[in-house]
C-alpha cells in the first residue's frame, strides 16, 4: 500500500489485474542471471586469451558483444516476467536507455581511462599509463588554448546570426506573396552537406584567382581578395560559411514562434496607434523571448560541434586562426595518432561545455522567470 | 496630416524594401547551387575566366559528368568512377535509413513512455530521464569518437555498416525523443484509457490507437534524421575506410586530392546535394514541422 502511495498516479492510469505467479518470477530471474553468467564466461575467456594465458579464444571481442546484447534482451524480457503489466510499461523506455548506456557511458568510461595513457595507435607498444602527463602537456599547449579562444569568437557570432535570422523571419511572417517559394529557398542551405558546402563555397566560390566572390571583391575595389591568408579574415570567412548553413534553422524556429503570436494583441496595439518599432520593442520581442532563447541555446549547441567545414577548407590554418576544438583534436590525432592526448583534450572540452551550458541554461531560466 | 497618398507611398516603398531583402537573401541561398551546377558543365577555360551564364557566356560541356560516368555518352558503358559513386551512394542510403529507422523506433517508445507513465530509476524521475536523453545532444561527437574508434577496433566493427548505424542512431536519438514527446503529449489520453478498460494491454493500445495518430510526426522525425545522417562527415571520416565509406567522406577525400579538376568536383558536389534539394522542395512541410517542434514549447 505504501508503495502505491509513494509513486504518484501515472497520467495513463488503469487498474489492471496483474498477478504474476512465483514460478514465472523465478524464470525471469534465472534468465537474467544465466545470460549474465554466459557473458562473464565469454568475457573471461577472451580476456585470458588476449593476455595469452590460454591459447583458445576468439579472434576479436565480438562474441562478448553478442552475449552482452543477449543479456540486455534477457533483462528486458524478465521485466515482463517479474513485474507483469508494470514491466511492460518499463519496456517503453528500457531499450533507449540501454542503448545510450551501451554506446555512450561505456566508451566514456573507457575514454576516461585512455585519457590518462600515452597511446600511439600506430606503434606496437600499446598503451602506457602516464598519469597526469597529458594534462600538463595540455596546460602548456598554446594551440589548444587558441582553439578554445576561437570557440568563444565562434559562439559570439551566433548573436549576429540571430539578428539576421530574426529579421528574415519577421519578413517571411509579413504579408507577402510567394511565401512558400521563399521558405523553400531559405531552407536549402541547411539541407546541404557541410562537405559539399566546403567545396562549393569555401574552395570554389572563394577561390582567389577566379572565384565569383573574389571577382566581385575585385570589382568593388578590393585589390587582393584572399579569404584565408590573414587570420582575422579567415576566421570571419569561416563564421560566414557556418552562418550561411545554420541561419535557416534559426529562421524556421523563430518563424514558428512568430506564427504562434496572439493575433488579438497585435491588432489591439495597431488600433491604439502603436508604430512598428514600439510594437516590436514592447510586444513582439517580449512575447518571443522564450522562443528566441530556445533558438539561441540550440544554435549554440550546434556551434560547439563546429568542425567539418574547418577540417576540409582550412584545416585550422593559417596558424590555427580558424581552429575549432574539434578540428584541432582531429588534427592532433591524424598527425601523431596519439589517442590518449586527444581523448584528454576532448574530455576537458566536454567539461567546459557542461559548465558553460549549465550556466547558460540557468541564466536563461532566470531571465525568463523575471520576464514572466 | 496623414493623407491617403502618403500612406500608399509609404507602403509601396516598404514593400520594395521587404521584397528586396527577401530576394537578396534568396540569391545568397541559391547562388552557390547555381554556381556548382553550372561549373559542372564548364571546361577548364571557362572556369578560369569565371564565366557565369551557360550558352551566353560559355558553351556547356559534359566533361565533369563524363569523368563521373553520368554523361549521355558514358551512361551505358562500363565506368569505374560511377561504380564507386553508386557504391558510396548505396552505403550512405543504407546507413542513414537504417539509423533513422532505429532511432525513430527506440525514440518513439521512449517518448511515449515518458509522456504516459511515471518512472523511477533510483533517484531518476521522469524529468531527469528526459534530461538524460536530451543531454546527449550537447555531447560533441569528438568526445565519443576516439574511445569508440578504439573500442570498434577491438570489436571488429571498424568500417562496417552496423557500426556506423549504431553511432548515427545515437546522434539522432535525442532529436527524435524531443520531437515525439510533443507529439504524444498532444494525443488525448482518454482514447487509450477506453482501450485499456476494455482489456487491451498497453502495447496493444500503443500500436493500434496512438501510433496511427502520430504517423505524420514520426514521418517528420524520420526525414529530419535522414538528412542529418546523410550529411554526417566527422564520424564517418574516422570510422570508415573502404567498405562502409559514405559519400561525404568520398567527396572530402576528392577535395583534398584533386581540387584543380573543378568540373569533376562540381559534378560530384552537385550529385551529393541533388537528393537533398529535391527533398527540400517536396518535403519542406515535414522538415519545417520537425525543426519547429522544439521551438514553440521551449
Amino acid at each position: 500500500m505504501s508503495e502505491v502511495k509513494s509513486i504518484e498516479r501515472d497520467p495513463l492510469y488503469v487498474v489492471a489485474p496483474s498477478i504474476v505467479s512465483p514460478a514465472t518470477k523465478r524464470a525471469g530471474k534465472i534468465l537474467v542471471w544465466s545470460t549474465f553468467l554466459l557473458m562473464l564466461i565469454i568475457g573471461l575467456i577472451q580476456t585470458l586469451h588476449t593476455f595469452e594465458k590460454i591459447d583458445f579464444g576468439f579472434s576479436n571481442w565480438r562474441p562478448v558483444l553478442y552475449s552482452y546484447i543477449l543479456w540486455a534482451i534477457a533483462i528486458g524480457y524478465s521485466r515482463v516476467l517479474i513485474y507483469g503489466e508494470k514491466g511492460k510499461r518499463n519496456l517503453f523506455i528500457f531499450p533507449a536507455v540501454m542503448f545510450i548506456i551501451s554506446i555512450v557511458i561505456f566508451p566514456m568510461l573507457f575514454g576516461l581511462y585512455i585519457s590518462f595513457t600515452d597511446w600511439n595507435l600506430s606503434s606496437l607498444d600499446g598503451r602506457k599509463f602516464n598519469g597526469l602527463d597529458n594534462f600538463y602537456q595540455m596546460m602548456s599547449d598554446p594551440y589548444y588554448w587558441n582553439a578554445l579562444k576561437n570557440m568563444i569568437y565562434y559562439v559570439l557570432a551566433v548573436l549576429v546570426e540571430f539578428a539576421i535570422a530574426f529579421l528574415l523571419a519577421m519578413l517571411l511572417n509579413s504579408q507577402i506573396r510567394g511565401r512558400k517559394f521563399f521558405r523553400i529557398a531559405f531552407l536549402i542551405p541547411l539541407m546541404l552537406s557541410p562537405v559539399a558546402v566546403s567545396w562549393m563555397v569555401g574552395k570554389s566560390m572563394l577561390e582567389q584567382r577566379f572565384g565569383p566572390v573574389a571577382n566581385l571583391g575585385r570589382y568593388l575595389g578590393w585589390e587582393t581578395p584572399t579569404f584565408f591568408s590573414s587570420p582575422e579574415i579567415a576566421r570571419l570567412t569561416m563564421m560566414c560559411m557556418d552562418a550561411w548553413t545554420f541561419i535557416p534553422l534559426m529562421i524556421i524556429m523563430l518563424l514558428a514562434g512568430l506564427q504562434a503570436l496572439p493575433k488579438e494583441v497585435l491588432e489591439a496595439a495597431k488600433v491604439d496607434g502603436a508604430n512598428k518599432w514600439t510594437m516590436f520593442k514592447n510586444i513582439i520581442f517580449p512575447i518571443m523571448l522564450p522562443v528566441s532563447l530556445t533558438t539561441l541555446v540550440i544554435r549554440i549547441i550546434f556551434k560547439l560541434k563546429l568542425a567539418d567545414i574547418i577540417i576540409i577548407v582550412t584545416a585550422g590554418g593559417p596558424g590555427g586562426a580558424t581552429d575549432s576544438v574539434t578540428s584541432f583534436i582531429v588534427r592532433e590525432y591524424r598527425d601523431r595518432s596519439n589517442v590518449g592526448y586527444g581523448t584528454l583534450l576532448s574530455f576537458v572540452y566536454l567539461i567546459l561545455i557542461i559548465i558553460f551550458m549549465t550556466i547558460l541554461i540557468r541564466f536563461v531560466n532566470r531571465w525568463l522567470q523575471r520576464a514572466a | 496630416m496623414v493623407t491617403a497618398s502618403s500612406i500608399m507611398k509609404n507602403s509601396i516603398s516598404e514593400k520594395v524594401l521587404i521584397y528586396g531583402i527577401l530576394l537578396f537573401w534568396t540569391f545568397i541561398c541559391l547562388f552557390p547551387i547555381y554556381w556548382t551546377a553550372t561549373t559542372s558543365f564548364k571546361t577548364a577555360a571557362s572556369v578560369t575566366q569565371g564565366l557565369l551564364i551557360p550558352w551566353i557566356d560559355f558553351e556547356p560541356s559534359w566533361k565533369g559528368w563524363r569523368n563521373l560516368g553520368f554523361s549521355p555518352d558514358t551512361i551505358f558503358t562500363e565506368s569505374n568512377p560511377r561504380e564507386e559513386f553508386l557504391a558510396r551512394f548505396f552505403n550512405t542510403a543504407l546507413i542513414s535509413s537504417c539509423a533513422s529507422g532505429l532511432a525513430v523506433i527506440l525514440g518513439s517508445f521512449a517518448a511515449y513512455g515518458l509522456s504516459r507513465f511515471n518512472y523511477k530509476f533510483g533517484f531518476m524521475r521522469n524529468p531527469d530521464i528526459s534530461f538524460f536523453f536530451l543531454s546527449q545532444l550537447i555531447l560533441p561527437p569528438v568526445v565519443l569518437a576516439l574511445p569508440v574508434l578504439v573500442l570498434y577496433r577491438e570489436l571488429d566493427l571498424l568500417d562496417t555498416h552496423i557500426g556506423m548505424i549504431l553511432l548515427y542512431t545515437l546522434t539522432v536519438l535525442p532529436i527524435v525523443i524531443w520531437i515525439m514527446r510533443d507529439q504524444f503529449n498532444a494525443v488525448p489520453i482518454e482514447l487509450e484509457e477506453a482501450a485499456l478498460v476494455d482489456g487491451a494491454s498497453v502495447w496493444v493500445s500503443f500500436f493500434k490507437i496512438v501510433l496511427p495518430i502520430v504517423i505524420p510526426g514520426i514521418a517528420s522525425a524520420f526525414i529530419l534524421c535522414l538528412i542529418l545522417c546523410w550529411n554526417e562527415y566527422f564520424l564517418a571520416a574516422l570510422i570508415t575506410s573502404t567498405d562502409a565509406k559514405t559519400m561525404p567522406v568520398m567527396v572530402a577525400s576528392q577535395i583534398s586530392s584533386q581540387s584543380i579538376k573543378w568540373w569533376n568536383m562540381a559534378a560530384i558536389s552537385a550529385a551529393l546535394c541533388l537528393p537533398l534539394i529535391v527533398a527540400a522542395i517536396f518535403l519542406e512541410r515535414y522538415i519545417v514541422k520537425g525543426m519547429a517542434a522544439g521551438a514553440i514549447k521551449g
